[in-house]
């Protein structure tokens, strides 16, 4: 199928000014009378406050008002808390003050006298399980999670014993679910491994912080906030802001990075609209790099075990799973259900039991974190699935395209099919490019204390929703707006998906306006930008939306110029006939007639079943043009899924633990592609995001005091220019999925996780072999594994430097 | 313009005063200063944090800024990266860390890359200093670094994108000709979470090349 625009390369509408700096971030937004606000972090990990004392602050010149747990209405527990008097993680905010500038707010933060009662803490799931002796992060409760209900839960002396040294307990579970006979699978298998892991908390270090911006107006609550979603965030942020959807105009126009740390509203951004309302000025909330790794969320850590049997033709026959959530003190993200997924649809195991519990630390609210759990499980799966293939002698491109998921395959518990996979396409072309076979032969030769190591990794997500609204609006200039709530996560997603309701009426995109970013621009309801989903959600609701406009365009042309409906076509900004083309009409003209006849083709009568969000914005274009709007309807066959495979080369000094990337090759299998040097971009910022997390970044937090240690990028690690292969290359597999209106669907997470486990097989690779269970991959762990030593850490020890 | 003096006169001392109280009071230009924090410290209630100095009061200075005079008034704790975006409006230049990690920040002075989050203002006063938003020509004609990274696709969420561009203006200033290899050094002090380092280094290696055509 060739597209005009789907496919081609385009310069998105929100560049420039990101490269001129007149793109607008939360913090860069100011209104006359506006005062500063900083929030008091709790300097304990768990704790109780017993009395304020602010009268010493209150008095000080330039301080106008203070904000506590008590002025806000909080969600039930263990949701995330706006302001607390029971801080649970060291940096949560327990209270907020507000003054003329930040020196006198700072000043006045160190006036305000707490009266504190410290609780016990724990930063180890496994101390919170244990059935004596257990330390819980929270007064009421141990697990809990989305999906997973607030409860306390212990595990028996005996699951403990029956673990024997360094092997994960596996105690009564949260959740758990299996098909086939698993017991009977592993009694077939020839090969059978049972590991032990830990993947390691990390954080999202977005660049930018979680400042917000907020005041009052006729009614009205303004906030200019630092999110990933735009429509999306209104009904949570009303609701913590306790006003209606309507009274909230929001401002997301740019987004300094989320990475799933900002895909809904969060609690402190209602923080400045509260004060605001509180003290009747405008508040800024800055929110500096260190309260950021408090509340800028984290990705969930995984304890657990993972048990694989394999046939002697290297065919997964069954797996058995354990996840133990290493949680924040909040109810965090469902990490340890996706790592199932994972494991399910990407080696199509024959047999398959999977078990989960979501344990409480004091730590971090955990949300989503590119690829939450997908990835986690892709970093242990990935080097395991090479352990098999070495001992079984079977190549390691082979060993996963022979458990690979095909076409249709299913996932998950529910079994499920995906919408599309075509993951081995991927493998295939990677190691054709990369040259695979040639590289292999490299692998392990030495030069001086170098060695080489070439990996291949996988990884899936799930690539889309369905459901939300479209809307066009066709002005009587001839120009189509198309608008979108979907957000600005820095994908230009907004923009390429758009460019499908253009596709659809055949607009020139010169003639093409994207109007986004600000609830006063009339915006349908929509999902916000996570979870891979855009590329097929936003493709699905431009497709209707546009669609729509297309049949009043030619009902109009029909009413106009005779004929049925059916007898028009459109190209060139003209509805014509078909049989006689030069007989037709503008698509200025169309939406000058679309106001005259009033109506539906003005927006004046609305679809039934589209949300009241769209239903208002809509509502407030009618009769300025032709107005084409519509819920998504179409059909939904199948999980839309995304695949990625990564290959790597890498040198890997065994006396120092250092390793080089020399060259990487990211592919993904994201449908038809919308616009190849975006798609670019995301596989390889993916690319840079997975090394991080393979070999640098961490969470640490000290068990003793439960204070942070990673709480600056250089502690943190986030890659530099200077963790960057020399080269790196990206691909696409660019075959359509069948479902999805044009065939395309989502991408952003799996081609990290093909980096990763690219990386990190490479670096087994580059040891005979070894596997670590662990992640990151540090150069100490690399070290000890030359030198044959025993790590420096317990196999299950987490929060280790 | 090296050094200006503010006024010694007493009278001069209480029109400024009063203009700063006016501003406190009025809240039309938002102030701000310090913005401390910084490792465990920032999570004390009670701690060691520095606190301003008492009695600390803003004194005029002028520092040139993308080529034109700017008379402002500064705290003697500013930075200039504060003075840029609270007191001159210029928001291009970005807070990532505010202390000297990431480089969002990052400005020219004297044709020499400094991250403004850690410069104090005072220090500036006579020299050049060029932001984000002084690179464009006077009909708005983008630099080249600007337009490669167009080009490139080199921004993705664009939070360190003023400060990538300021930090490979600096670089091409001093090495109108680097090898790929000496750009990722030079840009190295610039974090991009996004990871879109590689489409950065596709901009800066096109800038060069194009700055190169114009000038041949």
């Amino acid at each position: 199928m060739t597209y005009k625009l789907i496919g081609k390369n385009f310069t998105p509408p929100d560049v420039l000014a990101k490269v001129t700096g007149q793109a607008k971030y939360a913090e860069d937004f100011r209104a006359d009378g506006m005062v500063f606000c900083r929030f008091l972090p709790s300097p304990f990990p768990h704790a109780r406050v017993k009395s304020i004392d602010a009268s010493e602050a209150l008095k000080m010149e330039g301080v106008v008002g203070i904000l506590t747990a008590d002025d806000v209405k909080n969600a039930p527990a263990p949701a995330p808390t706006i302001l607390t008097n029971e801080p649970r993680f060291v940096g949560e905010p327990v209270l907020a003050l507000a003054a003329v500038d930040e020196t006198t707010v700072q000043n006045a933060l160190e006036k305000i006298k707490i009266e504190w009662e410290p609780l016990p803490f724990t930063v180890d799931p496994l101390k919170s399980l244990q059935p004596t002796k257990h330390v819980d992060a929270r007064l009421d409760g141990n697990i809990g999670a989305a999906g997973v209900k607030l409860d306390t839960l212990r595990w028996t002396k005996e699951d403990f014993d029956k673990a024997g040294d360094g092997k994960l307990p596996m105690g009564k579970a949260a959740q758990e679910w299996s098909y086939g006979d698993v017991d009977a699978a592993f009694a077939n298998a020839k090969v059978v491994y049972d590991e032990s892991f830990v993947t390691a908390s990390n954080s999202h270090h977005s660049m930018e912080p979680r400042s917000c911006m907020a005041y009052w107006q006729n009614g009205k609550c303004f906030v200019y906030g630092s999110t990933q979603s735009q429509s999306f965030i209104v009904p949570a942020l009303a609701g913590m802001i306790g006003i209606k959807p309507d009274e909230l105009v929001y401002v997301a126009e740019f987004c300094g990075g989320g990475f799933g740390s900002k895909g809904g509203a969060y609690p402190v951004m209602a923080i400045p609209a509260l004060m605001s309302k509180k003290i009747n000025r405008p508040v800024m909330m800055r929110v500096s790099r260190f309260e950021e790794y408090a509340v800028g969320n984290a990705r969930n850590g995984f304890v657990g075990r993972v048990k694989l049997g394999f046939a002697e033709n290297g065919r997964l026959l069954a797996a058995d799973l354990y996840i133990v959530q290493e949680g924040g003190a909040h109810n965090g993200f469902w990490d340890f259900r996706n790592a199932a997924d994972l494991v399910s649809i990407m080696y199509q195991p024959e047999a398959m039991r999977w078990r989960g519990v979501p344990v409480f630390g004091n730590t971090p609210t955990r949300s989503a974190q590119r690829g939450p759990g997908y990835n986690q499980m892709a970093y242990i799966m990935e080097p395991l699935i090479d352990r098999a293939a070495r001992e079984l002698k079977i190549d390691r491109v082979e060993i996963r395209k022979l458990n690979g998921p095909d076409m249709n395959s299913p996932v998950g518990k529910d079994r499920s099919p995906v919408s599309s996979c075509y993951i081995k396409d991927a493998l295939a072309k990677g190691a054709e490019r990369f040259k695979w076979a040639e590289r292999i032969a490299r692998s392990g030769q030495r030069k001086g204390s170098k060695v080489t190591g070439v990996g291949v990794g996988q990884a899936y997500h799930p690539a889309g929703f369905n459901g939300f609204d479209g809307l066009v609006r066709l002005a009587p200039d001839g120009i189509l707006h198309i608008h979108t709530g979907v957000g600005n996560l820095g994908t230009f997603s907004h923009s390429g998906t758009s460019r499908i309701a253009a596709e659809v009426l055949k607009c020139d995109w010169e003639k093409c306006v994207v109007v986004r970013g600000d609830t006063r621009k009339h915006l349908p309801w929509n999902i916000g930008q996570f979870g891979s989903n855009t590329s097929t959600t936003m493709a699905r609701t431009n497709y209707v939306a546009a669609m729509d406009a297309l049949q009043k365009m030619k009902e109009i042309a029909a009413k106009d110029l005779g004929g049925k409906p059916d007898d028009y076509d459109v190209d060139g900004s003209r509805v014509f006939a078909k049989r006689s083309p030069g007989r037709g009409i503008t698509y200025a003209k169309v939406a000058q007639r679309a106001i005259e006849l009033g109506g539906k083709y003005t927006g004046k009568e609305l679809p039934g079943d589209i949300n009241p969000m769209t239903k208002a914005s809509a509502t407030a274009l009618a009769g300025s043009g032709l107005i084409g709007v519509a819920k998504d309807n179409l059909p939904v066959k199948g999980e839309p899924a995304a695949f990625a495979a990564c290959f790597v080369e890498i040198e890997l000094d065994i006396e120092t633990g250092q390793h080089r990337v020399i060259e990487s090759l990211n592919i993904g299998d994201c449908g038809t592609v919308i616009h190849p040097m975006g798609l670019d971009t995301q596989l390889k910022g993916a690319t840079v995001q997975g090394f991080g997390a393979a070999t640098l970044e961490g969470m640490i937090y000290d068990p003793q005091n439960g204070l942070p240690g990673a709480i600056g990028f250089y502690q943190a690690k986030p890659p530099s220019y200077l963790d960057l292969p020399p080269l790196m290359q990206t691909d696409w597999v660019d075959k359509p999925d069948p479902v999805s209106p044009l065939g395309t669907k989502g991408i952003g997470e799996p081609p990290l996780g093909s980096a990763a486990t690219a990386l990190l097989c490479a670096i087994s690779d580059a040891l005979g072999g070894h596997v670590f269970n662990r992640t990151p991959v540090r150069p100490d762990m690399i070290i000890n594994a030359v030198a044959k030593r025993p790590q420096s850490h317990q196999p299950l020890q987490i929060h280790t430097a | 313009m090296v050094d200006y003096r503010t006024g010694d006169d007493e009278s001069s001392r209480h029109s400024r005063r009063e203009f700063i109280k006016r501003v406190i009071a009025s809240g039309a230009v938002a102030s701000s200063a310090t913005y401390v924090f910084g490792g465990l410290q920032g999570c004390s209630s009670r701690g060691t944090v520095a606190s301003a100095v008492p009695g600390s009061v803003a004194r005029l200075v002028r520092i040139n800024v993308n080529g034109q005079e700017r008379p402002v008034d500064v705290l003697p704790q500013e930075t200039l990266a504060m003075t840029l975006r609270y007191r001159l409006g210029l928001t291009g230049t970005k807070l990532g860390c505010d202390r000297d990690e990431c480089g969002a920040c990052s400005v020219t002075i004297d044709d020499t890359l400094y991250n403004s989050c850690s410069v104090l203002t005072h220090s500036v006063r006579g020299r050049k200093v060029v932001t984000v938003e002084g690179l464009a020509g006077p009909n708005g004609e983008l630099h080249p670094v600007q337009q490669a990274f167009i080009d490139e696709l080199s921004p993705q969420c664009g939070f360190c994108t003023p400060g990538q561009v300021m930090a490979a203006v600096a670089l091409l200033k001093h090495n109108p000709n680097p090898t790929r290899d000496e750009a990722r050094h030079a840009m190295a002090g610039n974090l991009c979470r996004c990871g879109a380092y590689d489409n950065y280094l596709n901009g800066v290696m096109r800038a060069a090349a194009s700055s190169k055509a114009t000038a041949t």
